[in-house]
């Protein structure tokens, strides 16, 4: 089974491994790796408040159902499930779920590594971030494109 | 042809969203931001580097030289900060 979806809630990453194993006997690795927002204060010292994730509806589940079917094409996953949030969240909050089963667990390691690198540099999220002074849009990382581009 | 703006693209314009007819000799992604940046303050704003802004052509990441063809919606946005 293979699950994209785009939420303003909150998700259950326990309950969502769970429902990529459950009456199977196939499944010998699940990988389930969870995004949070962290608090971390500016260089300056304001603490974040919140992170408003804007998103392009459509093309985000679109974009995410494309880089699940490239991780299919590279490793034998069994199945695989990818959870984004938009809208604002507080420090401790999830963001994003990424859930990975394969027979053996390097595919289902490497799968959902591959899956959130690329995830981070070609999935339309954009993070606002909410302080005390001011709200300013996070600028992109180069190593994120580094991790990216790592898988070739 | 839709064009849709995301994030500080969108700010700068104060558009989420508008429709436009393509002018003569505009037949790519850069002609487009091109032509854009001409439009106003926000629009040169939002275009002033238009190497950072990104774009998708129905719904796919394009590359500046992408041909608009017959496509229907165009989106420019920020370098994308997801995860």
């Amino acid at each position: 089974m293979f699950t994209v979806r785009i939420q303003s809630e909150d998700f259950d990453p326990a309950a969502e491994s769970a429902a990529l194993t459950r009456g199977r006997t196939d499944v010998g690795a699940v990988v389930t790796f969870t995004g949070l927002c962290r608090a971390q204060d500016a260089p300056g010292g304001a603490p974040l408040i919140a992170l408003t994730l804007e998103h392009y509806p459509g093309m985000a589940e679109e974009e995410i159902g494309r880089l699940i079917e490239e991780a299919r094409a590279r490793w034998p996953l069994l199945g695989a499930t990818v959870i984004h949030r938009f809208g604002r969240m507080e420090p401790g909050d999830n963001i994003v779920l990424v859930v990975t089963t394969s027979a053996h667990r390097g595919a289902a390691f490497e799968a959902a590594e591959f899956l959130m690198d690329w995830l981070k540099t070609h999935a339309p999220f954009w993070k606002l971030e909410e302080r005390a002074d001011e709200n300013s849009w996070v600028p992109a990382k180069d190593s994120d494109d580094e991790a990216a581009g790592r898988w070739g | 042809m839709k064009i849709l703006y995301f994030a500080w693209v969108r700010e700068r314009i104060g558009l989420e969203a508008e429709e436009i007819a393509l002018p003569e000799g505009v037949s790519t992604v850069a002609d487009l931001a091109a032509f854009l940046k001409t439009r106003g303050e926000g629009y040169a704003h939002a275009f002033e580097n238009p190497r950072v802004v990104r774009a998708a052509l129905d719904r796919r990441h394009a590359r500046p030289d992408t041909p608009l063809g017959a496509a229907r919606e165009i989106a420019f946005f920020p370098p994308m900060t997801g995860g």
